[in-house]
């Protein structure tokens, strides 16, 4: 019997689409029934609770949650976010209902074993509510109570080998695609990456030291499974130099019908004969590809990589062996100046052995960033705010003309004293000798 | 219950202590077919609507049974995945960014064992624990937020939109009958942590008052220069109020015009809330994507100013999704995604085609990017 009545939510139950709802339902009764016989650390009716202050939201249409609250682990300056609601007395198992991030492992593989002794963990020492995952990509908590914060921590530290992900004005959890290890376009090993960089910067991810919060993201290829372009200010992409690879008799077999197109991504629906003339060359984006005489050809000057031939003929075309790394950096949601893609700004890095090019350049960003960058300003805003040069001129990197899609249409330009002969030292009588006042 | 000790020592926090050691390393969790080909494939395919083939060069092949997933889910939700991973998968799972699940086997006679198993399983009103889909040209599952079951700023909630949103895309997350892959994402405020900005589809929570000033508190919980500071539209300025005992306070005046309702004070200044239901509700955005294929990247734009919250289903907002996508479906072309199509017929149809008023709203008027979305030339259609 549910401890509060949930009309609304009920709703939520009925249609195709897992139900959370009912997923919580049952969740609320187990943690009554306690079959594994739990030492619950944290009240019982944590779940009804929960539901009872979710049917309230959905009752006056506002959110019950109270702002923010300074929470977390000695030491650590993220990975724990305080929340407490505002209708304690009406439901007192969620009155501290803190989150606890923790870091993912690179490409979200699990073992059953593993999953099971955390969820062991969070049924005693939590509410048993979970995200799987977070947007930048943790295992998220969702409610325990603050005595509880440490004794998690230490068991996760001491019993199973894992560390909490970053919160607030910190680096924040680096998150990768699955790359190498089950996807045939990977141009760099994204996941040893991710883990990598993860490591290193530990100190960057639980010490808030940044003006603002600070994520890296990698993608394995252009086709960007996790977003970075648009969701990090610091973006490593997956490309390659040289030709793809082609595989003329596989072309000739899409050609004839034997090989669906795009894996079989458009089997749900009759699109006609594939047409390689009109799906793919014409669709190429800078009409770099032919397919004459039963021939593709494709000139590898002019083509940018954006993956379209690779996708539709993936038993065909295979990205090239000279395989490295673009970096884009400053990307953003709208909060506060508008939305912002990243910026390329290193074209192509190899990004194999310990990645020390690709790690340079990071730090020269951060240390010019922690400098100049204003409180709560992301990167994206302050190199909109000082100009992408600046970001050239303190990693290093010579301006070309890959940084711009056009160069720039006025010509307001900001000259370097020691770029003007003579420099900006003048003697107003030595104008004066040629002219007159 | 009694307290248990995890064996920390409140007296003494840092002996013993273990910190910075960082995730868990993913080779450990990795199915002996992926370690072994690891970097080494070749090739994928969609065998049908949600299982997937890759091949290696080795001629190993691992197939992949895809489903669909709340984010928001418990533990015993967990578990049951962990048993089918188990029973089918040697314990090995996945979850990919989207927040599905993978299954993975090397034999396809146990993946479609997997796959019958998977779609069987049923919470107790009906509703599938594991729908298997979300592939190539589907609707793929929604990235979002928490709303209102654990944000402190939400203007909408995420779950129980997603939802709603799943149920009336249902049939296109288990087919492959889309121009192109349908991202969809639900963010519950401007903030956009489910990143919204870059989405096919989108929808994001929206506040549309100014935030309430709560005068009596607000310069004992605020630093009041850096809530003002915080102001991306100079809204706020310091002023003083006569509270109703007579009593003369410190706080911070709002000039209503000027508010965007970004909640940018609020985050800074608890004495600032914004949420209210009436003022509350959801914008539509379309046409983002983050893939360099064919296109460039592209922002999201926004197709639809408000759409009230209408808890527990919000009809309005699903009919709207759905009169989008069906209209997108039936009209683009093979690989157009969504945002290239309406680029391609223009704006103006696109409005047009999916019924939607077009009103002062949509026009920009946030800063110099704006002028760049008017149009500078007689080219249109009528």
């Amino acid at each position: 019997m549910a401890k509060h009545p949930t009309p609304l939510l009920d709703q939520l139950e009925s249609g195709p689409w897992p139900s959370f709802v009912s997923d919580m339902k049952h969740a609320a009764e187990q943690r009554h029934k306690n079959p594994r016989g739990t030492n619950q650390q944290i009240p019982e009716g944590v779940i009804d609770d929960l539901l009872g202050l979710l049917e309230m939201s959905f009752e006056d249409g506002t959110t019950h949650w109270k702002h923010g609250g300074i929470v977390g682990v000695f030491g650590y300056g993220g990975g724990v976010i305080g929340r407490y609601c505002d209708q304690p007395d009406k439901f007192p198992g969620v009155a501290h209902f803190h989150t606890v991030r923790l870091n993912q492992p690179s490409g979200l593989y699990y073992k059953a074993d593993y999953l099971e002794e955390l969820c062991d963990l969070w049924d005693m020492r939590g509410s048993g509510m979970t995200n799987m995952h977070g947007s930048t990509g943790d295992i998220i908590w969702l409610g325990t109570t603050t005595p509880q914060l440490e004794e998690i921590f230490y068991e996760l530290t001491h019993k199973h080998n894992q560390d909490l992900g970053g919160s607030g004005s910190n680096l924040r959890t680096p998150a990768c695609c699955l790359g190498m290890s089950r996807c045939e376009y990977a141009c760099i090993d994204a996941q040893d990456i991710c883990h990598t960089f993860t490591n290193e910067y530990q100190d960057m991810l639980h010490r808030p030291q940044f003006p603002y919060k600070f994520k890296i993201k990698v993608d394995g290829c252009p086709n960007g499974c996790v977003c970075s372009i648009a969701r990090s200010d610091f973006s490593i992409i997956g490309t390659w130099k040289d030709d793809i690879k082609i595989d003329q008799a596989a072309v000739k077999a899409y050609v004839g019908g034997e090989i669906a197109p795009n894996a079989g991504a458009h089997a749900g629906r009759d699109w006609g004969k594939f047409d390689i003339q009109k799906e793919v060359i014409d669709l190429c984006p800078t009409k770099c590809m032919s397919y004459e005489g039963g021939k593709l050809a494709i000139d590898t000057k002019n083509c940018y990589r954006c993956m379209h031939c690779i996708n539709v003929m993936p038993k065909a075309l295979r990205v090239g062996d000279e395989r490295g790394a673009s970096i884009l950096v400053g990307a953003k949601a709208p909060i506060l100046d508008g939305a912002q893609m990243s910026s390329l700004l290193v074209p192509f890095v190899p990004a194999e052995g310990s990645y020390d090019e690709i790690k340079e350049v990071l730090e020269s960003i951060w240390d010019w960033w922690m400098e100049e960058g204003k409180n709560r300003e992301r990167l994206g805003e302050t190199l909109k705010r000082l100009g992408f040069q600046k970001v050239l001129e303190v990693t290093g990197i010579k301006p070309m003309a890959q940084h711009v899609k056009e160069p720039r249409t006025n010509p307001y330009i900001f000259w370097k004293e020691d770029e003007v002969p003579g420099g900006w030292t003048r003697d107003i009588n030595d104008y004066r000798k040629l002219h007159q006042r | 219950m009694a307290f248990v000790s995890s064996g920390y020592n409140p007296d003494k926090p840092m002996e013993g202590r273990i910190s910075d050691i960082g995730p868990r390393l993913y080779k450990d969790f990795l199915p002996p077919v992926l370690e072994k080909n690891y970097g080494k494939w070749v090739s994928h395919e969609i065998l049908e609507p949600g299982l997937l083939v890759h091949e290696a060069e080795s001629g190993d092949k691992v197939y992949t049974v895809r489903v669909g997933s709340a984010r928001l889910v418990s533990t015993e939700y967990i578990r049951e995945a962990c048993e089918v991973a188990k029973k089918y998968c040697d314990g090995y799972i996945r979850w990919t960014t989207r927040n599905n699940i993978e299954f993975m086997t090397t034999s396809l006679e146990s993946a479609k064992a997997l796959k019958a198993d998977l779609n069987g399983r049923k919470f107790d009103k009906g509703s599938y624990k594991f729908p298997v889909g979300g592939t190539g040209a589907s609707v793929s599952n929604i990235v979002h937020t928490q709303g209102w079951i654990h944000c402190h700023t939400p203007a909408t909630d995420a779950s129980g939109t997603v939802k709603v949103i799943m149920d009336e895309l249902f049939e296109d997350f288990t087919n492959m009958r889309m121009p192109a892959i349908v991202r969809v994402a639900v963010a519950c405020c401007l903030n956009m942590c489910g990143a919204c900005h870059c989405s096919d589809l989108a929808v994001v929570g929206f506040h549309r008052k100014p935030p309430y000033v709560d005068h009596e508190y607000l310069d004992n919980l605020c630093e009041i220069p850096l809530a003002i500071a915080s102001c991306p539209t100079g809204a706020l300025k310091p002023g003083k109020t006569d509270l109703a005992d007579g009593k003369k306070v410190n706080t911070i005046l709002v000039n209503q015009e000027r508010c965007m309702y970004c909640g940018n004070c609020y985050t800074m200044c608890p004495s600032l809330p914004l949420s209210d239901k009436e003022g509350d509700g959801v914008i539509i955005m379309v046409g983002g994507k983050v893939s360099n294929r064919i296109s460039m990247p592209k922002f999201s734009k926004v197709a639809v100013a408000f759409i009230p919250n209408e808890p527990p289903r919000w009809p309005t907002l699903a009919k709207v999704c759905k009169k989008i996508i069906s209209t997108y479906a039936a009209e683009a072309n093979k690989y157009e995604r969504l945002g290239d199509w309406a680029e391609r017929i223009g704006w103006e149809s696109f409005f047009e085609k999916c019924d939607l008023e077009f009103t002062h709203h949509l026009i920009d008027d946030f800063r110099d990017p704006a002028y760049f979305t008017w149009r500078q030339s007689t080219n249109f259609k009528f």
